[in-house]
């Protein structure tokens, strides 16, 4: 009989619970797991990449970018959860971007592009008939308002602020390791080696390569006043794992003495 | 024959408007106010059919309202005069709005910023504006005493010869004249021509 309330989104459970909402972020639980840092002098997001066959194409459509998307000129995100629901949601974000753009000719500020993401993705809870979107979401943006912010949002409708966050596998884990090496007025080059350290503790493999770690920097170029979304390359991103990996290496070997 | 105009200063933005309420060829009254507030530290200087004016004028200010208690974070003058641009533009294939306005703010960080705005939704970023027939007798003159390091005093004797220009030029000249100015303290009356 518990299975009564599991079938439709928008029925409370007798416990108040609405279990596919509940289930979706089950299933973002078990998706590749993306870390995201807010330093002073910008926002760093690492996901990983779960598709690895030595027959990819890593340079095709989708698979050279699997989870890092450029919502507008100053906001970049990761997802994690079902890719397929992340294309809509993404969509729906660089509409939105664009048609406050077009209206004030103005940026859109984070907040306001993050909420009205989070008003579709509550709409599915609500209304009948409809799966919930299977996916959260790290924001990575920048506006003259309130400089750098990261933001997360979780199929619920739920979304937040954060210093530091994230989402997916291990994301316990991963906030653990956060909360113990997170300090304030961190830098983007400190904040790059936490995220890449963040990223291999909530993976199986222990040393990282390019081919699994996707990692994005957003910065700002302040005499020209722009926004720089830049996301690494293979090539750019192996001397930044190689440090990460000595260092994992060093301490290992210091607890095993 | 309604007359507008403003001046960008060194801090602050100078807007000058008559104060004729016409309906046809008769004069109904001498007090009406076309420079309406629309935040703290924007405001509208309007024009045209009166009906139209009141009615959007109030249309953009409910709905700047409603983005500053919806975003708790007020519009910059250069947003609200784009949305009002998209609105007229909007409109303009529809039913459309006879109004010229312009547009008064002053932002912390970006400073005073006055917009000329026709009612076929043309939108200009200016030092000094002007609409209606008045205009043409200032904008000249203007264009001869205008320097971007205006105080507010230099100003409002540009105003002052303005209008003074128009009474004893324009053969259907209004009678009476406001002028209000918006800085950082926001916006405040400052003469009665």
């Amino acid at each position: 009989m518990a299975r009564r309330y599991d079938s439709r989104t928008t029925i409370f459970s007798p416990e108040g619970r609405l279990y596919q909402v509940e289930y979706a972020m089950e299933a973002i639980s078990n998706a590749g797991s993306c870390v995201g840092i807010l330093a002073k002098d910008g926002v760093v997001l690492a996901a990983e990449k779960r598709i690895t066959s030595k027959l990819l194409d890593t340079q095709a459509v989708g698979v050279r970018r699997e989870k890092m998307y450029r919502l507008d000129d100053h906001i970049a995100c990761a997802v994690a959860g079902i890719t397929a629901d992340a294309n809509i949601l993404v969509n729906t974000c660089r509409l939105q971007a664009q048609r406050y753009l077009f209206t004030y000719q103005e940026p859109m500020p984070v907040d306001q592009l993050v909420r009205s993401l989070c008003d579709t993705k509550q709409g599915y809870t609500q209304f009948g008939g409809l799966r919930p979107f299977g996916v959260s979401l790290l924001y990575a943006g920048w506006d003259k308002q309130r400089g750098f912010q990261l933001y997360q949002s979780d199929p619920s409708g739920n979304y937040g602020g954060w210093k530091a966050t994230a989402i997916g596998a291990n994301h316990q884990a991963a906030t653990n390791v956060l909360q113990g090496d997170y300090k304030e007025d961190i830098t983007l080059e400190e904040a790059i080696k936490l995220v890449i350290k963040v990223l291999s503790k909530t993976m199986d493999s222990t040393t990282l390569s390019p081919d699994k770690v996707e990692l994005a920097t957003l910065s700002r170029d302040e005499e020209a006043g722009k926004v720089l979304y830049r996301v690494y390359e293979p090539a750019e991103l192996k001397p930044v794992l190689d440090a990460v990996n000595a260092d994992m290496t060093k301490e290992k070997e210091k607890e095993n003495k | 024959m309604d007359f507008l105009c403003g001046i960008r200063g060194r801090d602050f933005v100078m807007v000058c408007s008559d104060t004729s309420a016409v309906q046809s060829i008769v004069t109904m009254k001498q007090d009406e106010d076309k420079l309406v507030p629309v935040d703290s530290h924007r405001l509208f200087a309007i024009s045209g059919e009166a009906g139209d004016r009141v009615n959007f004028s109030e249309y953009i200010i409910a709905n700047v309202r409603l983005y500053a208690l919806r975003n708790g974070s007020q519009l910059s003058t250069k947003a609200v005069a784009n949305f009002t641009r998209s609105e007229l533009a909007t409109a303009l294939r529809k039913s459309p709005y006879q109004t010229n306005l312009l547009m008064a703010g002053y932002d912390e960080g970006s400073g005073p910023a006055l917009y000329w705005c026709d009612y076929l939704a043309t939108l200009h970023h200016m030092n000094i504006c002007g609409t209606g027939y008045g205009s043409y007798f200032v904008l000249s003159m203007w264009d001869k005493l205008w320097h971007p390091d205006l105080s507010q005093d230099e100003a409002l004797e540009l105003m002052r010869k303005a209008v003074a220009e128009v009474r004893a030029r324009l053969v259907v000249a209004p009678p009476k004249y406001l002028v209000k100015v918006v800085d950082k303290d926001g916006i405040r009356t400052v003469a009665e021509l």
